[in-house]
């Protein structure tokens, strides 16, 4: 009887494994069809035959264009922001050892509007009469960008450095960041009050978050940051799971845990303030990513870290698709259908208690 | 002489909490701290596994110097047991191959898996395997964070009031677990405890505890009711019951 029970532990453990990379693998696998669906989506009518031809270079010139200009920046764009948000979130849930943990809890989104705002109203940043269909022109997006990458990092490094001189705990790191969030916020509040209503509409219109926003250029730097940020994450996934257990358990682990804490707070703050500089504030997928995936795999973060980063890619891509295809040619706000869509399925998780067993 | 402490000293800001401890803790040895509430044994063994940092001292682990290395060397020779351990959402199996952290470089080896297996084994919890740790009763869970501790592989095991929450079950259960494996593997422990009972029942020594330094420290022989008095500020008798020594306060 014994020897028989002992034989399939390895057995049953290997079985426990797989699944979740199977989970894994199905999500990278949705996402590549999904995003196959959205560069078929919009206004220039294609195929899928024709994307696929496209993509290996052996279409027409119109819709080469549109391809390869507008729409798989876009895709990729969507792909690379969720994977960084997601991420980001799921070490920050972890480091900070509160499941509430996310940029927007921590100030950085605020802290990156704030900058947007100085940018737009103070630095003249917004175009104040314009002529195109939309009613706002951001004329100069690098200062807008930059601007907001200042304010998300100024933040942080408030933030950090409180926590590096006064040895703060990560309770105490979080209250600081909720309380940065407010400062910014009211801040914010107050340049748009002496603003004209243009320039204020331009401050909205940023901070609802677009992807679209995204060229080439813009989606190079994103991925470089968030490809680097992953794979120190991945190179940290046992102490992150030392963490969970304790922190004196995770030192007599071996664990350099102050160091892990900055480091991890540092990059996916910075992933964080890059991926938000650019397309905008896009809530909810720091926080809905890294839980659904903590429901369908458990906390492990050897099959958590790279399960959030692939379930935050899909979500905002599928996010991205909803929004400019549901009431087409009007492309919706992203972050309001992130949420739209990731709270209810959330919810339903959360009551179902999937990933109990 | 597997664990050597000379001289060690700590304090919190300009507050003493330790003052010139000084053993030594031999191979195959279950080693008990005692002493009343604040008398400093916890400090003292995270002390040994330099969680805190010793103002002054030695501590060796066969004649390593412990505060002169890295945590993570720290962890490949001590193993440690917190007092409060936290059951985050890890299966047993995990939670045990966690163990094997200070030893893995990038991924799990089949050695790693044989060894968690081996542990799981010794400590009766292969059925539990794939349990999640919130799943798990209290004996349950104080046995896995032991195991987690055995898969370091530790020359020395640090152990925090390992008993605390247990029922009288599993109290002599997991401390019948440490005293076989501590035995088995030729290792020592180091056991903060404050059931005097249990502690005359399973420990080889004792370090009697008292305003920050050393009241008595030996085997047997130190427990004696002047001693335990001394320390705890209550009269007492020690007793035989068939064969097992046993503090009764008066």
């Amino acid at each position: 009887m014994r020897p028989a029970a002992m034989e399939n532990i390895p057995e049953s453990y290997l079985q426990y494994t797989q699944r979740k990379i199977f989970i894994i693998c199905l999500l990278i696998l949705l996402t590549v069809l999904l995003g196959i669906y959205a560069i078929n989506a919009g206004s220039a009518q294609t195929s899928p035959a024709q994307v696929l031809l496209t993509l290996l270079g052996q279409e027409k010139e119109r819709l080469s264009i549109i391809i390869w200009n507008i729409r798989l920046p876009r895709i990729l764009a969507a792909i690379t922001a969720g994977v960084g948000l997601s991420v980001a979130g799921c070490v920050m849930q972890n480091i900070l050892r509160n499941p509430l943990a996310s940029p927007f809890t921590l100030g950085i989104s605020q802290g990156a509007a704030f900058g947007a705002a100085v940018a737009i109203i103070a630095l003249g940043a917004g175009s104040t009469g314009s002529t195109s269909a939309d009613a706002v022109i951001i004329n100069n997006p690098y200062l807008v960008s930059g601007a907001a990458f200042l304010g998300a990092m100024a933040t942080t490094l408030v933030v950090l450095s409180l926590a590096r001189l006064k040895g703060v705990t990560p309770e105490a790191m979080v209250l600081a960041g909720v309380a940065l969030g407010s400062l910014f916020s009211a801040a914010t509040v107050i340049l748009q009050y002496f603003a004209e209503d243009v320039q204020v509409a331009a401050v909205v219109f940023w901070t609802f978050g677009d992807i679209g926003r995204a060229s080439w250029r813009e989606l190079t730097v994103m991925a470089a940051v968030t490809g680097a940020a992953l794979l120190y994450f991945l190179a940290n996934r046992w102490n992150y799971n030392a963490l969970d257990s304790g922190e004196e358990t995770a030192k007599g682990l071996g664990v350099e845990v102050e160091k892990v804490r900055l480091t991890g707070m540092l990059l996916a703050s910075l992933v964080t303030a890059v991926v938000v500089s650019f397309l905008g504030i896009i809530g909810f997928i720091g926080l809905v990513g890294p839980h659904l995936m903590r429901r369908l795999l458990g906390g492990d973060h050897r099959f958590l870290i790279p399960g959030a980063s692939v379930m935050g890619g899909l979500l905002l891509l599928a996010s991205d698709t909803l929004a400019r295809t549901v009431i087409a040619p009007v492309v919706l706000p992203v972050g309001a259908v992130t949420a739209f869509m990731g709270a209810p399925l959330f919810l339903y998780l959360l009551s179902r208690g999937v990933g109990k067993r | 002489m597997n664990l050597t402490v000379d001289g060690l000293s700590f304090s919190y800001r300009s507050r003493a909490v330790l003052k010139k401890i000084r053993f030594a803790v031999e191979r195959g040895e279950l080693f008990a701290v005692l002493g009343n509430n604040g008398a400093g044994k916890t400090t003292l063994l995270k002390c040994l596994n330099k969680i805190l940092k010793p103002q002054a001292g030695a501590i060796l682990v066969e004649k390593t110097d412990i505060l002169a290395l890295s945590r993570l060397e720290v962890a490949k020779r001590i193993g440690y047991v917190a007092q409060r351990s936290e059951s985050a959402r890890f299966t047993v199996f995990d939670a045990v191959l966690l163990g094997r952290k200070p030893h893995i470089k990038w991924d799990a080896t089949a050695r790693d898996h044989e060894i968690v297996r081996r542990i799981l084994r010794i400590l009766n919890l292969e059925k539990l395997s794939l349990c999640y740790l919130d799943e798990l009763s209290g004996g349950e869970l104080q046995k896995v964070v032991v195991a987690r501790a055995l898969a370091q592989e530790p020359r020395i095991l640090l152990l925090d009031e390992p008993t605390s929450n247990l029922d009288l079950k599993n109290q002599l259960e997991v401390l019948q677990t440490v005293k076989n494996v501590v035995r088995e593997q030729n290792i020592a422990a180091v056991v903060v405890m404050h059931d005097l009972n249990l502690a005359l029942r399973f420990a080889d020594k004792f370090l009697l505890l008292k305003n920050r330094t050393i009241f008595a420290c030996g085997g047997l022989e130190i427990m004696t009711p002047e001693n335990i008095a001394g320390v705890y500020g209550v009269p007492v008798t020690v007793e035989k019951l068939g064969n097992i020594p046993v503090v009764v306060p008066l």
